[in-house]
């Protein structure tokens, strides 16, 4: 029996300012630890602890392991990674992506919940782009100020009227999703604009499978390989009208970006080209890659830069990464840009508080997933509100992804709450506020052993225009210090492997189509015709061999010397 | 050259390619049953062993991934298994110890010393990476130090026999041919043809360009077309003949057939009977095998003693 699981204790929230005892600890998501107390956790109730059940097979599995042997495996899977070039730049210094071994697990089930709660929102998220960049009814309507369209940052008038020929804005969404202390899956906010992290969860499974096969033991986990085709299908199919086999290329800023690994990646396994700005010309309004052939049309341009940097004659002149002319020849209808340009008003994070009236307004349909809690600082009588519980909210910029600028209330100093009082007066527009929400905790394997991090989930979906998409199970980052709560692997975070596990309740006729593998439980995964066995030389085959083998045999036995399980000497 | 030395270097080039070839299958099945969650254990490792012609457990006994690896690596007595070939290939360098070159040899003998005898399921992977990049390695060797002299071309020779054999055997699935999913990423992965595909095919999958690919791409080394292409280039040049009618040479002649079969015939014809065209294929790489043992390497006199005669 392994050690794994010694000293394994719920978290509360870190130091809440004021003295007040924690009201509620975070939900665990392998044990159900509400009956234990952080103070007095004994032995007895750790072994007596039972999974919740998406994670009896796992626990079981990982139960017959040893901290050490944990650890030796974890080793494998960073120097893997470091092979494969799966790194992050640290301070200079070329580091293996972090990726905890102990996986991370859903039931269908709720998944079956999440995908729909993300596919409804990237539906309304569409509807609204196309509806903000054309007639803006929404704000006719009502259902949003018109001011809150304007001030967003990333609102680009150089996009309105730019449509693909599918009409879709957003192919890639990564929805970050948390889970509360009840247990509640919520949207903590959106990314439709170039949502990275998705080469992770396709090189995390790859890795496990290599380095902890016994961990998946009969657990049935929805492969996740199926991504790069569902990219393609998705980028082929907003090509302009009229071209019959579209060339798709993928547009990095450059080796030098945190995210290359993954352009790479993605293009390696669409099989299509990886262009640099400067590979790209613009002339009379299409766009072309420079070729050994000489010049080959684009027609549809995954692209990986941002907004800011995408065309010098629209945006910032001084960008060294896109091509002049872009802008003009999506306008034309030339080339598709995805995800679409000045997607970023949809994920600015005071529209995040409106997307449930605009999932009711656009679809007619109630939220599946729920959003956090936010007090929108321009609404009266919220700015003094927040302002007064400064030091027990969370607060975030609007335009900030990946935790930058986020400041957390309770551990926060005096000076940087005061700093953040003044910043919050000046400009309401540009923050949002929230309640300190618990994310739920994964055991993570750190320095003391197995112990439990706040993590949150980002599933991917991709949108070809007839259906979206999501890829089960999606990038799970954990908080590896104690109790923090921002996961970012740019602040210390790690990775898990998400598992979807189990089946479909009910495959009804057309989602029979979407999975044919479903008939073929019980089949080999692929069946091969037996095969004769492989032909050998007359002197190494099996049955000239034993032959020899008695030879030499007897000569060794002869000169009465030798070990009789190695190979005599040849004369020669 | 001398037919013994001939006869071991073709069986080096055709060992240490089958070593290749397995780690690369048994790699790709074995973590494509633990990513794919459809598929039965048991069934796929039986349907492993079919593919690789070693006997499957009795009918009551369970075929298990242990059992599979170490039947099909590390069993030493297993005609089937890596440990096997990659031993054979160091006891043919051993016959033709003076001929091969020493960095071949060094190779080779390392490689057959360093085999593990057993294998736990989580150092496989590593196990497998670890023989392609020897077999990699002697390859590379052998390119870089030999003369394009017939030792060479025996060795070409049966590289090329070998891979013939091992393409068209992961090609007998009735799987390419009907369902989808992930079976034939598996079967091009297994090949090392992935890559290759995807910058080919700019990522239009589907069985039938898998198949395409792997039977009658006549750019991508491991096809089945290019293999017996350069087989034939091989004994081309091994004897320069040239006849006024038809072939005189019988493994010209059975290489020839197949060749001019697979690549005039309609494409869909040829996908429809898959596995039969397949085992054709593997039964003329046994004939031409065969036809080249007759021919070049005679063997009425004992073979440990013909050294002596030079």
């Amino acid at each position: 029996m392994g050690d794994l699981f010694d000293g394994y204790h719920p978290t509360f929230i870190a130091g809440t300012a004021g003295g007040r005892p924690p009201a509620v600890s975070a939900f665990d998501e392998m044990f159900d630890l509400s009956g234990t107390d952080a103070a007095d956790g004994t032995g007895a109730a750790e072994s007596a602890r039972e999974p919740r059940r998406p994670y009896g097979e796992l626990h079981r599995a990982l139960s017959h392991m040893t901290q050490e042997e944990l650890r030796g495996r974890t080793e494998t899977l960073a120097n893997s990674y470091l092979a494969q070039g799966v790194t992050f730049d640290f301070a200079g210094e070329e580091r293996p992506f972090p990726l905890d071994a102990v996986p991370r697990v859903i039931e269908y089930e709720e998944w079956a919940r999440i995908e729909q709660g993300v596919r409804q929102r990237v539906r309304a998220l569409e509807a609204f782009l196309d509806d903000a960049y054309s007639h803006q009814h929404c704000v006719r309507d009502g259902v949003l100020p018109a001011s809150l369209i304007a001030s967003s940052q990333y609102f680009y008038r150089q996009a309105a009227g730019i449509r693909s020929a599918n009409g879709v804005r957003i192919q890639v969404a990564g929805i970050d999703l948390i889970r509360d202390e009840h247990g509640e899956m919520r949207v903590l906010e959106d990314n439709v604009r170039v949502p990275s992290g998705v080469s992770y969860v396709i090189s995390n499974r790859g890795v496990m499978a290599q380095t902890l096969p016994e961990l998946f033991a009969s657990m049935r986990v929805r492969p996740v390989s199926a991504y790069p085709n569902r990219l393609l299908r998705a980028l082929r199919a907003a090509a302009p009208p009229g071209v019959v086999d579209p060339n798709v290329v993928v547009l990095t800023p450059g080796v030098f970006n945190s995210a290359y690994y993954e352009h790479t990646l993605l293009a390696r396994l669409m099989g299509v080209e990886l262009v640099e700005g400067r590979d790209l010309v613009c002339v009379g309004g299409k766009v072309f890659m420079r070729t050994t052939r000489g010049p080959r049309r684009v027609d549809v341009i995954y692209r990986r830069v941002d907004d800011d940097f995408l065309d010098p004659l629209q945006f910032r002149a001084d960008s060294m990464l896109g091509a002049p002319g872009l802008m003009l020849a999506a306008r034309l209808g030339n080339v598709t840009l995805a995800n679409a340009v000045g997607n970023g008003v949809a994920d600015d994070k005071l529209l995040y508080t409106y997307v449930p009236d605009l999932i009711r307004y656009y679809l007619a349909e109630e939220p599946i997933l729920r959003n956090v809690d936010t007090w929108r600082l321009e609404d009266p009588g919220a700015l003094e509100e927040v302002l007064d519980r400064l030091d027990e909210l969370v607060v975030k910029p609007v335009d900030g992804s990946g935790g930058k600028g986020l400041v957390i209330g309770p551990a926060a100093s005096r000076v940087e709450l005061d700093e953040l009082r003044a910043k919050l007066i000046a400009d309401p527009r540009g923050w949002i506020a929230q309640p300190v929400v618990m994310l739920s905790t994964i055991p993570t394997l750190v320095d003391e052993g197995i112990r439990p991090r706040h993590a949150d989930l980002r599933p991917f979906a991709v949108n070809d225009g007839d259906d979206v998409w999501v890829l089960p199970g999606g990038l799970t980052r954990v908080a590896l210090p104690a109790g923090q709560l921002v996961v970012n692997s740019s602040q210390g975070g790690g990775s898990k492997d998400t598992w979807v596990v189990g089946e479909a309740p009910k495959a009804p006729a057309e989602a029979r189509e979407e999975l044919p593998e479903l008939h073929r439980a019980g089949q080999p995964a692929l069946a091969y015709e037996p095969q004769t066995r492989p032909a050998h030389s007359t002197i190494d085959g099996p049955e000239a061999r034993t032959e020899q083998v008695t030879q030499q045999q007897q000569q060794q036995q002869q000169q009465g010397r030798g070990d009789p399980d190695a190979k005599g000497e040849q004369p020669c | 050259m001398l037919s013994r030395i001939a006869e071991s270097m073709f069986w080096i080039g055709r060992y240490i390619e089958r070593a290749d070839g397995t780690a690369r299958i048994l790699d790709v099945h074995l973590q494509l049953m633990l990513e794919d969650p459809w598929a039965d254990e048991e069934a796929t490792c039986r349907s492993l062993l079919a593919l690789m012609g070693a006997p499957s457990p009795a009918g009551s006994e369970p075929a298990t991934r242990a059992e599979v690896l170490s039947s099909l690596a590390t069993d030493r007595e297993n005609p089937s298994s890596i440990a096997y070939s990659l031993r054979a290939a160091r006891e043919n360098a051993r016959r033709a110890r003076e001929i091969v070159s020493v960095e071949l040899w060094e190779t080779l003998n390392t490689t057959s010393a360093r085999l593990p005898h057993h294998l736990d399921s989580e150092s496989a992977h590593r196990f497998f990476r670890w023989v392609r990049e020897r077999v990699a390695l002697s390859s590379g060797v052998t390119d870089d130090s030999t003369s394009r002299d017939e030792v060479w071309r025996f060795l070409a020779l049966g590289r090329a026999i070998e891979r013939t054999d091992m393409t068209a055997r992961l090609l007998s699935t009735r799987s390419l041919s009907e369902a989808p999913g992930p079976s034939w990423t598996t079967i091009l992965r297994s090949c090392g043809a992935y890559d290759a595909f995807l910058r080919s095919y700019r990522g239009a999958p589907g069985p039938t360009e898998a198949a395409e690919f792997l039977l009658l791409d006549r750019l991508f080394p491991r096809s089945v077309i290019y293999s017996i292409c350069r087989a034939e280039e091989c004994i081309r040049m091994i004897d320069p003949v040239t006849d006024r009618v038809g072939h005189s040479d019988a493994v010209l002649r059975a290489l020839g057939r197949i060749r001019g079969d697979i690549e005039y015939r309609p494409l869909s014809e040829v996908l429809d009977d898959l596995p039969e065209l397949t085992h054709r294929v593997q039964r003329v790489a046994l004939e031409a095998s065969e036809a080249i043992h007759a021919r070049y390497f005679p063997t009425q006199a004992e073979p440990i003693w013909i050294g002596e005669t030079s």
